[in-house]
């Protein structure tokens, strides 16, 4: 956690690979966990194949929905591209998830990139199992088993 | 409320500004959509409640939501900074007619430019339609704002302008929710003098609008929208919407005076506040709105150097901003993006870019078509423009091939005068209806060519060919641009011409249809290193270190426009 009692997590990659639905998942079970979530990012353009990227931050008290170069806890990149991009923003103690990315061939449906990163992601937060799984029905609401199994692995990481 | 509603909800600042609609007995709601305004209706539309509609156009959204106000309904008016612009006409006067029921005129602008063509600062028009003037600085404060927008609108009898940004509209919290109130329907006006806007009407309306906003002063020193926090480090801010969380995160020990009730200012509030301080620093995102009008007070501040007038703020900009300095240069890094895999677009503006024709563009996804290596339309100012400006700028060089683009939705909302006045006046020309049957770049909404309403009801289908032909257009072609050979010859003829032609190519947008098809193959020993296959600018054609390419079998959609265009054949359809 960040020097100001605050998990600033930044999802990024490109237009259709899911980066915007796993921070809302994650935004959701902080939320329904009782934490204050602040959540930012940008539509439009997104899903035209451009950069796109989400400021997460949870905490008892959030102010900014933007993250400050050098402040990010998790740097939750879907595209190695875009990891060297916003590489600026991780903390020098932060988790850079870019080299997850290699195991994402072994994932049974690689599609399901998001829910890997989740599991990785949940393993290293304060909120419990149940409002993840929660949160991955109410916002990707399909293929429900399949996402937690591979949240699961995720998670086992 | 719904058992199944939770009371605190994960929303974006679009979904609690409806969310607090809704709950003050909204009973109109209209938009044409606009990023980043697009999921205030979105969201409002799922509630029955609500009478919520996709118009045709910002000033038509605005004038049916004001005759609701009129009519004694709660009712909301909402768009993005360039849409309040086409809706300018109705509001300058809707402040001289005053409402019956509560109207909230929600505008969105984009610092920053995220999804716009420029970066206007929209809290002016308070000052220039003498309009109350609203800016919540997070979701939660759009949901509690708008209820008090209501109330206020009813007070004073006034429209209330709401004005958010980018990263008010499409940042997320938690935010507490409650149940709706019904509010009583009132009668009719018949009140001619007040609703009647002639002249001598007008001249009486004028003198209350004055009084109204001597009332609104005195208003702004009261009201709790603007929040006052006391620090102990004798600095203070001054400042609204987000920033101000900016502020609180990096300068946490600072006094800040936020205006939430931004026009008219609360100018002894103002005078209080910076008495007790050692320095007054005033933040403000785009143009210098509250310090222009500080500077009036004969108080000094320090305040942000010009650089900062241009782009959003971020939290990382206070320091600099406390510390004098300019904003650094960052030189954007992003990805760009591109027409989709597969979009129709693209088969047209590959043709244009054969043509060497200039083409005169408008606004949606089709705008992409000027990014290199494309680089195929040379004009993007507005919507309706496409058809406007290809007649002025073959007014200015008839000897010249020009051609206008326009989409389907850009079409209807103010495409049509165009039209008509290139008929009327006597144009030749091209224009091409790009009809992907949606409103694509704001991701997918209904129009009257849709044939279906905001919440999916079956509506009559606006048959653009229909109009055209009305309009008086020569000709008028129906083509799908995955005809790529026939379009090409088409456009050819019809450049050719001494008409005005109209080509509506009409292919459902990819987002919609995700048809697809397999992949083409690619005969490397054919390939002669051209370029051709990369210049129509799709994500699936890669080029690799050796010069050659390969299709990326993740990302084709099967449209075999590459293959259409290989002329060395190296690229053929699979099977």
């Amino acid at each position: 956690m960040g020097n100001s009692n605050v998990y600033n997590i930044l999802f990024c990659g490109t237009g259709g690979q899911g980066v915007l639905k796993a921070s809302e998942v994650c935004g959701v079970a902080a939320v329904n966990a009782g934490f204050k979530v602040k959540k930012s990012e940008v539509h439009g353009m997104a899903q035209r194949g451009g950069s796109v990227e989400s400021h997460l931050r949870i905490g008892k008290e959030v102010y900014s929905p933007l993250i400050i170069p050098g402040q990010a806890d998790f740097l939750v990149s879907f595209h190695e591209d875009e990891s060297k991009r916003m590489n600026h923003f991780l903390s020098p103690q932060g988790v850079d998830f870019t080299p997850f990315l290699e195991k994402v061939n072994q994932l049974p449906d690689h599609r399901l990139v998001n829910t890997f990163f989740l599991g990785i992601l949940a393993s290293r937060l304060p909120i419990p199992e149940k409002h993840w799984h929660e949160a991955i029905k109410c916002v990707i609401g399909k293929k429900i088993d399949e996402n937690i199994a591979i949240f699961r692995m995720g998670f086992a990481i | 409320m719904n058992q199944k509603e939770k009371t605190i909800q994960f929303l974006s600042g679009d979904e609690a500004l409806g969310r607090g609609a809704y709950e003050a007995g909204l009973g109109v709601a209209c938009a044409y959509p606009g990023t980043p305004s697009t999921e205030i209706l979105e969201y409002l539309s799922k509630y029955s409640e609500v009478d919520s509609q996709w118009s045709v156009n910002e000033k038509v959204a605005f004038e049916v939501a004001l005759g609701a106000a009129i009519g004694g309904v709660r009712s909301l008016y909402a768009s993005k900074h360039v849409g309040l612009n086409v809706a300018m006409d109705p509001l300058m006067t809707a402040s001289y007619t005053g409402i019956n029921a509560g109207f909230v005129i929600v505008v969105c602008d984009d610092p920053g430019l995220h999804s716009s063509q420029n970066e206007q600062d929209t809290r002016w028009v308070s000052i220039y339609g003498k309009l109350p003037m609203i800016e919540p600085s997070s979701p939660s404060e759009a949901y509690r704002f708008i209820k008090e927008a209501f109330q206020i609108s009813e007070q004073f009898d006034t429209p209330v302008l709401f004005r958010m940004t980018t990263r008010v509209a499409h940042s997320k919290e938690g935010v507490q929710i409650a149940v709706r109130t019904e509010n009583e329907k009132k009668a009719l006006p018949m009140d001619i003098s007040k609703y009647v806007m002639v002249p001598g009407n007008a001249f009486k309306r004028h003198i209350l609008v004055e009084k109204r906003m001597e009332n609104l002063s005195k208003y702004a020193e009261t009201t709790t929208l603007n929040s006052l926090e006391t620090g102990n480090s004798g600095i203070g801010f001054l400042t609204s919407g987000v920033s101000y969380h900016y502020i609180k995160e990096m300068f946490p020990d600072a006094s800040v005076l936020k205006l939430g009730f931004t026009y008219p200012f609360c100018d002894s509030k103002i005078r209080e506040f910076s008495r007790d301080l050692k320095e007054l620093y005033i933040v403000e995102e785009l143009d210098p709105f509250i310090e222009e009008h500080v500077k009036t007070l004969g108080i000094p501040f320090k305040t942000k150097e010009n650089s900062y007038r241009i782009g959003e703020l971020q939290p990382q900009d206070i320091p600099r901003i406390v510390e004098g300095l300019p904003r650094t240069e960052v030189k954007s890094t992003a990805r760009k993006p591109v027409l989709c895999r597969g979009c129709p677009h693209r088969f047209v503006f590959t043709i244009l870019k054969r043509l060497k024709v200039t083409v005169a563009g408008d606004i949606g996804c089709y705008t992409l078509g000027a990014t290199p290596p494309l680089s195929a339309l040379h004009t993007c100012i507005c919507m309706g423009a496409g058809i406007t400006v290809h007649e002025g700028l073959r007014r200015a060089h008839p000897d010249q091939k020009i051609i206008g683009v326009i989409g389907d939705s850009t079409f209807i909302h103010s495409g049509i005068t165009g039209l008509i006045n290139a008929v009327y006046n006597n144009m030749k020309g091209l224009i091409i209806i790009l009809d992907n049957s949606t409103t694509a770049m704001t991701g997918g909404q209904n129009h009257p060519g849709t044939g279906q309403t905001i919440t999916g009801q079956k509506a009559p289908r606006l048959l653009l060919e229909e109009i055209c032909k009305s309009c008086g257009v020569t000709n008028v072609d129906v083509l799908t641009p995955f005809k790529f050979k026939e379009l090409e010859s088409l456009i050819r003829q019809r450049l050719a011409e001494d008409a005005l032609s109209v080509i509506i190519a009409r292919e459902p947008c990819r987002l919609i249809e995700r048809r697809r098809s397999p992949a083409p193959e690619y005969v490397q020993s054919k390939c002669k290193k051209c370029g051709l296959c990369l210049s129509i600018d799709c994500p699936g054609v890669v080029k690799t270190e050796d010069g050659y390419i390969t299709i990326d079998q993740e990302t084709c959609a099967g449209c075999n426009l590459c293959v259409e265009i290989c002329s060395p054949k190296a690229l053929r359809q699979h099977g």
